[in-house]
């Protein structure tokens, strides 16, 4: 048992400070707010323990028993045994920070390969050593444009079909700072050329997704020319499966790329652990949040890894520090790294394609049903909106009856869009569940 | 250590070279020294600012540590050593001459008054 500390020590340390006792501490606190009375049941032994598990883990609805049509952030992607296996390794399971090379070079070589194939990945000159999930690093991103200009510039233009969660994200973190975040009350089904107007001298970055949260694809060139004509930085969200088939941001010149991770052999598992994508280029890496592995040279000339541009975090430069993070995603970024090596080049691509292939197979299907329609010019990924003869939440209940779980409904975060599904579609969604659940819409609301 | 007579000082090892009304300021053999190989030097002022005394000019990154750099006099800057950005060793090599890191048209001449002079900066007493 752990007991960090005993009475003698609690009574030295009252002591030192002039309190009699530790309930003296919390005299701050309203009465009916301290010690409570939980009205917890009595301790159970650990048979009984793990059959109450059990059975709250029963209820639980998940795209193993159901079909599935959600995504909106978290995809359900087939994960490979390999990934599983190898991560699980003793040697990379508890290797903490590798603050010290000379016993950490196993860790820090799959850091610096989680580096380099994130790089290649989005085009990106460099590659951070992850965060922690894609709402991080898109906040992170914010924080870097801001510092990037040193609060000179204290705008920020942000699409409305970046996802709604991240933006959330981005509002917590920048709360404080005379920073003025524009564009989200824009209409979300325009293009993102409309951010443009709002692009002036005072904005320090741009920001979109890209797909965007509604699964669309848009020719970024002309967004990222208007925010570099401002001298503001240019930011571009990504799911990383997409850039299997689809021009990486780096050719919309971006300065810097965030993503989800999670798609990458991570579990959807509730919402995390996942991992934030990080990349920019060379000319920003300073103002760049998070760990950073490189590659050296040891005194025989022997190549080895070592944690790099440590000036730049906050134990070394404290408050004048861009971030405060400077841990990582050791585990998950390592999932990830044997994931993209099982697949490959042309295995990802593939992959990608398969997405592609099923979404627009689904979407086609869909919109055969009378009241339901699929925009069938917008370019999309996986991910597509159907709009609806009824509320979608009204659907979803139904669908659910069928045993098979919708899509995202929209209106949650959007008012105007209370008819739209979002619907996702991965290589794990077969010719059948699709089928299936065209048939199950026509069979519900034939004429 | 160097400390040329002709110039003026601050307690956190500016130096300033006074040249009518105008300031040129740099770091001293001293800290350039402590701080060890440099790295990297960004001047975060930018020409036409106004800055006062005491304000942030420019940070300089060694290998093992990130130094802020203080104006040690108020005004308005006028030039910034833009060949730093490429070369950041010079300030280990040659801290009083080609590494300068601002000029600056002072706005209040009686600041100088708060500087210290070579003897007095030599004297200084340090934590190491």
């Amino acid at each position: 048992m752990y007991t960090p500390h005993t009475q003698a020590d609690r009574d030295a340390m009252l002591k030192v400070i002039g309190v009699k006792n530790l309930e003296d501490l919390f005299q701050g606190l309203p009465d009916k707010g301290k010690f409570p009375d939980l009205e917890l049941p009595d301790g159970v032994s650990e048979m009984e323990l793990l059959d109450e598990l059990q059975y709250i883990s029963s209820v639980n609805e998940t795209p193993q028993e159901l079909i599935s049509f959600l995504g909106a952030g978290a995809y359900n992607h087939y994960i490979p045994a390999a990934v599983d296996n190898i991560m699980r390794r003793g040697e990379f399971l508890t290797a903490y920070t590798p603050y010290q090379p000379e016993i950490a070079q196993g860790t820090l070589q799959a850091i610096f390969e989680y580096q380099s194939l994130i790089a290649a990945l989005t085009g990106m000159e460099v590659a951070n050593a992850s965060h922690y999930d894609g709402a991080t690093a898109v906040a992170e991103a914010v924080n870097m444009a801001y510092h990037q200009f040193r609060g000179r510039k204290k705008k920020i233009v942000l699409s409305p079909s970046v996802n709604p969660h991240y933006r959330g994200t981005i509002h917590t973190y920048m709360q404080g700072i005379d920073l003025e975040i524009v564009g989200e009350d824009l209409d979300p089904e325009v293009s993102p050329d409309e951010l443009i107007e709002l692009i002036d001298e005072d904005t320090a970055l741009v920001l979109v997704q890209y797909p965007d949260f509604f699964g669309r694809i848009y020719d970024l060139t002309k967004l990222g020319e208007a925010a570099h004509e401002k001298k503001a930085l240019f930011s571009v969200h990504i799911n990383p499966i997409s850039l299997g088939m689809i021009k990486p941001p780096s050719v919309y010149d971006a300065d810097i790329v965030t993503g989800e991770g999670q798609p990458l052999g991570i579990p959807m598992s509730f919402g995390g652990p996942y991992l934030g994508l990080f990349a920019t280029k060379k000319q920003y890496v300073r103002k760049m949040a998070g760990r950073l592995a490189g590659e050296t040279v040891d005194s025989k000339g022997q190549r080895g890894y070592v944690l790099t541009l440590n000036t730049r975090e906050q134990h070394i430069r404290r408050e004048n520090a861009s971030s405060n993070i400077c841990s990582n995603q050791g585990l998950i970024a390592l999932a990830s790294t044997i994931y993209l090596s099982l697949l490959g080049k042309s295995g990802l691509k593939e992959l990608a394609e398969l997405n592609y292939h099923k979404a627009h197979y689904a979407a086609e299907k869909m919109s055969t049903v009378p009241g339901f329609t699929v925009n069938p010019v917008q370019p999309f990924f996986n991910e597509f909106v159907v709009h609806c003869p009824l509320p979608a939440t009204e659907i979803n209940e139904m669908l659910l009856q069928h045993d098979i779980m919708g899509g995202y409904d929209l209106g949650v975060d959007y008012p105007g869009l209370k008819y739209e599904l979002l619907v996702a579609v991965t290589e794990l969604t077969s010719r059948s569940e699709i089928d299936h659940l065209v048939a199950v819409l026509e069979e519900e609301y034939h004429d | 250590m160097k400390t040329p007579a002709e110039l003026k000082y601050t307690k956190n090892d500016e130096w300033i070279r006074v040249e009518g009304d105008i300031a040129i300021i740099g770091i001293t053999d001293y800290a350039q020294d402590q701080l060890s190989d440099i790295v990297f030097v960004e001047i975060v002022a930018l020409e036409g600012d106004s800055l006062d005394q005491g304000e942030t000019c420019a940070v300089i990154e060694s290998v093992k540590a990130a130094a802020d750099v203080y104006l040690p006099i108020g005004g308005e800057i006028i030039a910034i050593n833009e060949s730093l950005m490429d070369s950041p060793e010079l300030v280990n090599e040659d801290p009083f001459g080609n590494a300068w890191l601002i000029k600056v048209k002072m706005s209040d001449l009686s600041q100088l008054e708060s500087l210290m002079d070579a003897d007095t900066y030599q004297k200084l007493e340090r934590d190491h």
